[in-house]
Parts: C-alpha cells; sequence; structure tokens
C-alpha cells in the first residue's frame, strides 16, 4: 500500500493546486431553438447558441488554454481590441407585415458593425485588418469593406454590453448589400460551435434545407456581459443565431403541417453534450386551448416570456432529460393545423424605402415609416448610408407626417468624398401615433471611370438598407434586470426602463442603375475607323501614287517556240 | 603458375559474382524503399479557378467543383486548396434547388456538398488576384486561408476552366489572362522556388494555345483541345435548364472517381483520358519540360496527399504549463448596460469638434493671387502698412 499512497498524494496535489490557482474562468454553453408558427402558414425556426466565457483577453498573458470558446474568434478579439462584434449575413428580406418582428433583425447581404477598446490608437487601420481577418474566417468577401463604405455612426448603434462611456470615435459599420450567403459561409459558422454539426441542436443545420426558404440570416455577436445581478464582474459572451423563415409552398409543399424532419430533413437524437442547457421552446400563445394548431408529442412544461413588448407561452422541450426522446429516441416535433383563422398581431413599426423618377440622371429616396400604435407617439433615429456615386441634395430633405411638416430634433449629416466616403445621415424622428412618416431627398446619378465599373454593371448599384432604431412601447412590463433564467432569444437588447423596449428595424436595400457605357465602344469604333481609313484614304492614296505601264502579255507556246527558232535562226521575232 | 592462376581467377570471379549478387539486393532495396521518397514531394496544393460569371456558365463551377471534391477526397485538406469561384451558382436565385450543384443529369451527384470552403469568391476572382496568389505577393492583411503557402517540396495542382481562346483565357466577361503572363508566373514561382513540381490542368476552348509558352522545369500540362478547336459541354439538364458539365472534365471526374489515395494509377493513364470519340476535341498534354517519365509519376502525387510518415521511439518532455497565480483583488466597480436609445443625450450633443486642417493649395493659391493684384495695382509701398 505503498504504492496506494504514491498514488493519491499526487492527485490529492493535483486537485488542491487546481483550486489555489485560479483556472481560466468558468465556460458555459447554452443552446436553444425557437419555433414561432406564422399566420400565413410559414414557420419561423431561431437558433441561439451562447458560449459565456470568463477571461479577460485584454491583459498581458495572452490567453492560450480555449475550451469552448472558439480560437479563432478569441485571438481576433485580442489582436484588434475588440469591445464588441457583430457581424451578420443575410439572404431575403424579412417581411415584418406578414411575420411580425424578428427577434434579432438583420439586413440583406452582409453587416458588420465593431466597437473598439479605448486603447486602439489607429482605428481605421485596425478596422481594415480586422475586415480582411474576419473574410478568410468566414469565407466571405469582407475585404471589399473598405472607407467608402463605412460610416462612423453618431447617435445609433450604442454598445450591447458593458461600457464604461461611449465615444462613436471607435465605432465602425459597414454593409455590403450585394453579399450572398451559402454554404461556404455556413460551413466555417458550423465549426465555431462547441459540438460542431454534430450533437445537439446544430444537427438539424443542412444546408440544401436551410437555403430553399424565404429567410435565412446567420449572425454572430460578440460582447462583454455581466454575470449576476450585482454586475461585479463581467465575461465575454459569443452568441452565434441562426433565423430561417420556411415558406408554405416551396418547403411545406402547400400543406399546412410542420415536423422537425419536413424542415430540416432531421431529428433530434440527444443534446449536445458540452451544453448546460439545450431547449426547443414553442410559440403557442394564439393556441391555449389547441383550437388552432396540435403539437405532438405534447410536453407538460410551459415558460412565459416578455419577448417584443409581449408576454408569450412557449411549450419547453428539455433535452438534457432523456424523457423528452421518449422510447424510440429520436424527437421530431409535429405542428398540425386544425383551422386557419385568427389574426395577427400587427407590428407597431414597419418601415419600406424605394427610388421614385425616372431616367438616369436624377432620382428621389423615399423612406416611408409606419407607426401602427393608436395613442403613443415615440422617437426613431434613422441611420442612412447612401454610396458617393448618389449625389444627395440635402436642401430638398424633406419629412412629413400626415401630410404636414416634422421638423427632427436631431439631425448629423456628414457629405460624401468622391471615392473616399460615404454620405451619412442621421436624423431623430418623433412619429405620431397612427400616422405614416415619409422621408425623401432627391440624389443625381455620378459617372464612374470605366475601370470602377463591376463585370455585370447592368444589373445595378445597391444602396445599403436604412437602419431606424427605436423606442416601442409595450403593452407589457419588460423585465430591466437580465438574468440567466430568461431564455436567450429574450434577453439580447438590455432594457432600461419597463414601459418600452428597443427595436431595430431595417429596410429594403435599393438597386439603381447608373449611367453605364457601352463597354465594347472602343472595338467597334477600332474597326470601324481601320475599315474608313483602309477603304477611303487607301483608295485615295493609290490613285495618286499608282503609275501604269503597258507590259507585254506572255506570248503563247506556239508562238514562243517559234520565236526561240527564229533567234536560232538570226530572223526578226514575231511580235 | 597456371593452376594458380586459375585458382585466383576463379576465386576472383567468385568473389565478382557474390559483389554483384550483394549490389542487386541493395539496388532491390534502394528501389522499394527509394520508391517511397522517388517523387521528392511533401505536401501537396491546389489552386482550382473558375473564371466566368453568369447563369449560363453553370458548366464551368460545376468543372471546379468536381475536381475540388475529387482533390478533397484523395486528401488534401481545405488549408491547402485555394478555390476560386468567379460567381455563385448554388444559392443563385435561378437555381431550382438551392445549395447544390449537379453535375451529372437526374441530379445524381452534387459536388457542391455540405463541407465547401471557398477562398475568392464573386468579384475578388480578377487575374491580378490569381497572380498574386500564384507569386505570393499578397498584401501583409490578406488571411491563411488566402494564400499559397507552397516550398520548394510543394507539388501544385493547377486547374483553369472559362472561356478561351488562341493564347488567352477570359476572366469574369471584362479581362483576360495571356499565355505570356501565365508562363511568366511560373517562372517567377521556379525562381522563388515555389514548387517542387507542377501539373497546369485546363478545360477551355484552345486550350492547348495556354501552355505553348511555357519555359519553366518540372511543369506537366494538359488541355481539352488543342489550338483551333472547341472543347464542347457535355449535357444539359431539363429541370435546372443549362449545360450541366464540360465533356473533358466529365470524364476526368469519372476517372477520377476510381482513384483512391493508394491508387498507383500513372500519368499515362490521365492523358489518355477523353479520346476524340468521347471528346470530339483533341486532349493535348505537354511534358518536355518535366524531369521525371510520366509513366513514373503517380496520380495521387498531385491530386492525393500522401503523407510521409516517420516513427519515431524517443521520449518528448512537455514543458511544464503557465500557471497564473489568483488575483487577489475583489472589483468594487459596478458595470451596467449603456441606454440603446437615449433621447435626451442626442437631442443635447454637442457637434463633434472638426480636426483644423492647414488651408490646401487651391486656396493658398487663390489668396496669393489675390495678393498680387492689389499689389500690383497699387503699389508696394502699402506693403510696410500690412506688415
Amino acid at each position: 500500500y505503498i504504492l496506494y499512497i504514491l498514488i493519491y498524494i499526487p492527485i490529492f496535489v493535483f486537485v488542491l493546486l487546481r483550486k489555489l490557482i485560479k483556472e481560466e474562468g468558468e465556460n458555459d454553453f447554452q443552446e436553444e431553438l425557437v419555433i414561432r408558427p406564422l399566420h400565413s402558414g410559414d414557420i419561423y425556426a431561431s437558433f441561439q447558441f451562447r458560449t459565456l466565457w470568463e477571461t479577460d483577453f485584454m491583459r498581458e498573458n495572452k490567453v492560450s488554454h480555449y475550451r469552448l470558446f472558439p480560437k479563432s474568434l478569441g485571438q481576433v478579439i485580442s489582436k484588434f481590441s475588440v469591445r464588441e462584434l457583430h457581424i451578420s449575413f443575410t439572404q431575403g428580406y424579412w417581411r415584418t407585415m406578414q411575420w411580425g418582428q424578428p427577434f434579432l433583425p438583420s439586413p440583406p447581404g452582409a453587416e458588420l458593425w465593431v466597437w473598439f477598446q479605448d486603447s486602439v490608437t489607429d482605428v481605421d487601420a485596425a478596422w481594415k485588418e480586422l475586415t480582411n481577418v474576419l473574410s478568410g474566417i468566414f469565407c466571405a468577401s469582407l475585404n471589399f469593406i473598405d472607407s467608402t463604405n463605412t460610416v462612423q455612426p453618431s447617435a445609433s448603434f450604442k454598445p450591447l454590453g458593458i461600457v464604461n462611456e461611449t465615444d462613436h470615435r471607435f465605432l465602425r459599420y459597414a454593409t455590403l448589400p450585394r453579399e450572398i450567403v451559402c454554404t461556404e459561409n455556413l460551413t466555417p459558422w458550423k465549426k465555431l460551435l462547441p459540438c460542431g454539426s454534430k450533437a445537439g441542436l446544430a444537427v438539424l443545420l443542412k444546408s440544401e434545407k436551410l437555403f430553399h426558404s424565404s429567410f435565412f440570416s446567420q449572425t454572430v455577436h460578440i460582447r462583454p456581459v455581466c454575470q449576476d445581478r450585482e454586475c461585479k464582474t463581467t465575461s465575454w459572451e459569443l452568441r452565434q443565431t441562426l433565423n430561417v423563415v420556411f415558406d408554405l409552398h416551396t418547403s411545406g409543399q402547400g400543406k399546412r403541417e410542420w415536423s422537425l424532419f419536413k424542415m430540416f430533413s432531421r431529428t433530434l437524437t440527444e443534446a449536445c453534450p458540452l451544453a448546460s442547457s439545450s431547449k426547443i421552446y414553442i410559440d403557442v400563445t394564439d393556441n391555449p386551448q389547441e383550437e388552432y394548431f396540435e403539437l405532438s408529442p405534447a410536453t407538460p412544461l410551459l415558460s412565459q416570456a416578455v419577448v417584443l413588448g409581449d408576454r408569450r407561452t412557449f411549450s419547453v422541450y428539455d433535452l438534457t432529460q432523456q424523457v423528452t426522446f421518449g422510447t424510440v429516441r429520436s424527437l421530431n416535433l409535429l405542428i398540425r393545423w386544425k383551422s386557419t383563422e385568427g389574426d395577427m398581431l400587427r407590428p407597431l413599426l414597419h418601415a419600406e424605402r424605394y427610388v421614385a423618377g425616372y431616367g438616369l440622371q436624377t432620382g428621389e429616396i423615399h423612406t416611408v415609416m409606419y407607426n401602427n400604435h393608436p395613442f403613443r407617439s415615440f422617437p426613431v433615429l434613422l441611420l442612412d448610408s447612401v454610396p458617393w456615386y448618389l449625389r444627395l441634395y440635402i436642401h430638398t430633405l424633406t419629412v412629413t407626417s400626415k401630410g404636414k411638416d416634422n421638423t427632427p430634433s436631431y439631425i448629423h449629416y456628414q457629405p460624401s468624398k468622391d471615392r473616399m466616403r460615404p454620405h451619412l445621415l442621421e436624423m431623430l424622428v418623433q412619429l405620431p401615433p397612427h400616422s405614416v412618416t415619409e422621408v425623401t431627398v432627391q440624389f443625381e446619378r455620378a459617372l464612374l471611370k470605366w475601370t470602377e465599373y463591376t463585370p455585370d454593371p447592368n444589373h445595378g448599384f445597391y444602396v445599403g438598407s436604412s437602419v431606424i432604431s427605436a423606442l416601442v412601447p409595450s403593452s407589457v412590463a419588460m423585465d430591466t434586470n437580465i438574468t440567466q433564467e430568461q431564455p436567450l432569444f429574450s434577453s439580447f437588447f438590455p432594457c432600461k426602463e419597463e414601459s418600452s423596449y428597443f427595436v431595430r428595424v431595417y429596410t429594403e436595400p435599393l438597386l439603381v442603375n447608373l449611367p453605364t457605357p457601352d463597354f465594347s465602344m472602343p472595338y467597334n469604333v477600332i474597326c470601324l475607323t481601320c475599315t474608313v481609313v483602309a477603304v477611303g484614304y487607301g483608295s485615295l492614296y493609290n490613285l495618286l501614287t499608282r503609275s501604269f505601264q503597258i507590259e507585254e502579255p506572255n506570248p503563247r507556246l506556239a508562238k514562243k517556240i517559234a520565236n526561240f527558232i527564229r533567234r536560232i535562226r538570226g530572223v526578226p521575232l514575231l511580235s | 603458375m597456371s593452376a594458380l592462376l586459375k585458382r585466383s581467377c576463379s576465386h576472383n570471379m567468385l568473389a565478382a559474382i557474390i559483389m554483384l549478387i550483394f549490389i542487386c539486393f541493395c539496388v532491390h532495396f534502394q528501389n522499394t524503399a527509394g520508391q517511397f521518397f522517388s517523387s521528392g514531394h511533401t505536401n501537396n496544393w491546389a489552386v482550382l479557378v473558375c473564371t466566368s460569371r453568369f447563369w449560363f456558365n453553370y458548366r464551368h463551377v460545376a468543372n471546379t467543383l468536381s475536381v475540388y471534391r475529387s482533390v478533397k477526397r484523395l486528401g488534401i485538406p481545405d488549408s491547402h486548396i485555394v478555390l476560386m469561384l468567379a460567381d455563385d451558382m448554388a444559392c443563385n436565385h435561378r437555381n431550382p434547388k438551392p445549395a447544390t450543384v449537379f453535375s451529372h443529369r437526374n441530379m445524381e451527384l452534387n459536388v457542391y456538398g455540405d463541407d465547401v470552403e471557398v477562398d475568392y469568391r464573386g468579384y475578388e476572382v480578377t487575374v491580378e488576384n490569381f497572380l498574386r496568389v500564384l507569386t505570393g505577393r499578397l498584401p501583409p492583411s490578406t488571411p491563411r486561408s488566402k494564400r499559397l503557402l507552397s516550398d520548394d517540396r510543394s507539388n501544385i495542382l493547377i486547374y483553369l476552366t472559362g472561356h478561351g481562346g488562341n493564347g488567352f483565357l477570359k476572366f469574369q466577361d471584362s479581362e483576360e489572362i495571356s499565355n505570356v503572363e501565365l508562363a511568366d508566373a511560373f517562372e517567377q514561382m521556379w525562381q522563388k522556388r515555389r514548387y517542387n513540381e507542377l501539373l497546369f490542368i485546363i478545360d477551355t476552348c484552345q486550350g492547348a494555345s495556354m501552355y505553348e509558352r511555357f519555359y519553366s522545369p518540372n511543369i506537366m500540362a494538359l488541355a481539352s483541345s488543342q489550338v483551333g478547336e472547341d472543347s464542347l459541354s457535355h449535357q444539359p439538364d431539363l429541370a435546372i435548364g443549362v449545360h450541366l458539365m464540360d465533356r473533358y472534365t466529365f470524364y476526368l471526374l469519372e476517372f477520377l472517381e476510381d482513384i483512391h489515395p493508394a491508387s498507383k494509377s500513372n500519368m499515362n493513364d490521365l492523358f489518355k483520358v477523353c479520346p476524340k470519340s468521347q471528346c470530339v476535341s483533341t486532349p493535348g498534354h505537354r511534358t518536355d519540360l518535366f524531369l521525371r517519365d510520366p509513366g513514373s509519376v503517380l496520380i495521387t502525387d498531385f491530386f492525393g496527399s500522401v503523407r510521409k510518415v516517420e516513427i519515431t521511439m524517443e521520449a518528448i518532455h512537455l514543458t511544464d504549463p503557465i500557471l497564473h497565480p489568483m488575483s487577489e483583488e475583489v472589483q468594487e466597480k459596478t458595470y451596467s448596460y449603456v441606454d440603446q436609445l437615449p433621447v435626451s443625450e442626442i437631442i443635447h450633443q454637442k457637434p463633434k469638434q472638426k480636426d483644423w486642417h492647414p488651408p490646401d493649395g487651391f486656396i493658398l493659391g487663390l489668396w496669393t493671387l489675390i495678393l498680387l493684384v492689389f499689389f500690383k495695382t497699387y503699389g508696394i509701398k502699402h506693403l510696410k502698412h500690412i506688415f
């Protein structure tokens, strides 16, 4: 038993040492899937994956041991001194009037906004390098983000995490409305998850089904958060969300019956072993007595959460419990509609944008904002970033509500500089109750240099979505304390007061045609000019310089022989 | 004396025979071990480029993706493949089956798959980026996945497809690369010791013109058609509405599907892929710059990534981990979140102080002109009143 002592003492010492020496901090991973049946028959599924890590990226000893937090993102944070990073890739446009508000909004294309730490001296250089590194991580063309499409908002996009003070010099925002999302972006995104796509909810993420949808969006959000209610310590939160809306006719084959297998072509067999909580929430608020749709397998767990200003009820499936999977060891949720009645909760804030005008010289951008609240008015902050080749005339800017002029209480305008930076327009507008507010501004299209056109210029040029940030009055008291017990999808935007909630609405991107030259023109001109010169001048030259000589025609063979004989004879030749 | 001589002769002969047997044995041993290390490369890279844009050039993307699929299947990892696709076909809005790119009719084989990483896509596929990738002259902030980090022991496979002509290859309908530029890029690679051996495959019309001008050693080239001939496409799919693959790459894919990482097929089999009866055009190849005999070059030398493993029995000592002592300080500061839309703060926000810039040349010139005119008109004696 000397052997036993020899074995146990080192283990005991090791355990003691571990307790004395601070580890790299706790890692926590949670995963969630929220399914919300929509009134038009479509279905909205939102995946949320959150990793919490208590560590300090900014200290001198570099972090070297990564467990659940992905190393590529950790190195990005420490190398570029990033305080917050928000990146989203979206395909499709969110139809607010038919689908309601999303849990996490995102504009079509790619969007990236970053808050840097106060210690960064050259923010623009760090921004340029950061976009290049992220383009390699996500296999996207983020390296096209440069000074011509980056803006520095002065009041929008306040930090979503813990912060001491906000100086907007450290904020950068850029969108690429043209960016395509496909499997090559989903693959590295899935690799950032602790379980990858092998276990847990990420098993459902198959690209062939996800991209055959009306709306697809994948995002990554990194920010420092409070650990508990007192908020004495902070930890880093990495949130990966994936929102997808499946269409009734293309994915649902016209039948109002949805199941996990029909949506994702997979069923669930286990939770991610590294997750501390793994849950599925189905929104059953409109279906208290099961009169509209039927949910199977039935679950006794119900939970209520205040999300987007409304108290919603959810049926919960806890995947960490074996009983959820039943005897067949797999979970395939089935939602079957019985009747198609019922009306939808109309969203309180809704926005549209379009280009008016004709021709290829001038035009007008109209942004229309709808306030559907019957008696309350609320302020909205409108952020517009227009590329330099649409020259805005701000003296034609008008804001009208209900036919009357509505002066914004705050306007920040930064004019564009050709080929260097875009227009930035930020306005704080008070929307009167039950009204339509229209913002119009005229513009003129610029002529680009012929090398600046894309290989397919007749497609048009994109103008990024406008961002409308608003504090919308809520009908239910919001919870101002963000705790760990709340479901992830309801606790993203921090709440300061109980009577309103923060929401961000994106408008459509615009597609404008710029005057496009005819690229085959140089070739045609060269051919035509050379032909004219050859035919016209050539003939003239020949006429002027050609001299004619009379030439004897070649004699016939008989004549040749006769001449030859005559030469021999010495007799004069035939003519 | 003669008997002695005879004996010594026989001894000598015996010794010679024994020496000969020994040498033969050595050579045989050397051959089997030598064959293992005969190719001289230690890592494999692939640069796969599709240069065409627009939906009707679906087949070029399918060509590139089928070579990508074969190369990945045979062992080259994503970190060693630089894949450049000039347009997105899988998630194109005209694709009736999103997130798929098919190579066979009736949607038998999805070459796009579920695990694909495209390094250069869309407008990034330009002649300049392609040449920068080959020669390694990229800006310092380029991520690793977009670089060709090959060394002098790398075998590189380069595959190009798109629309081409006699001496050029069209990139994205707006620019072209000529065969002289390509040959010079390969010479730069040779002088910088960026490759050990290079296999160049091109599937375009008149593809053989692209390898006519190569002059660097250790390059083997294959093309789908000779100068003056067009490469034809294979078969359309009526559901998708476009031609799915080009003939040469279709038969190349069929040939590669039979190759596995331990296969012993060599380049002579590759030269026989797609004869004129199947391809309608005449595939060509060029091996005069290649030092080894093509019959001894394995397909997996370029398409696969066969690693040579050396087993060692030595013990390796790990260093002790860095232990950080527990910080004793307890933070008394309470953190908080920020108001997302602080209306009163925004309204009373002071305008940003604009940085003062010295006046630029135009203003200075204008003021100099005004002053000159003033003093010319009114004489120089007023100057003392100013200064």
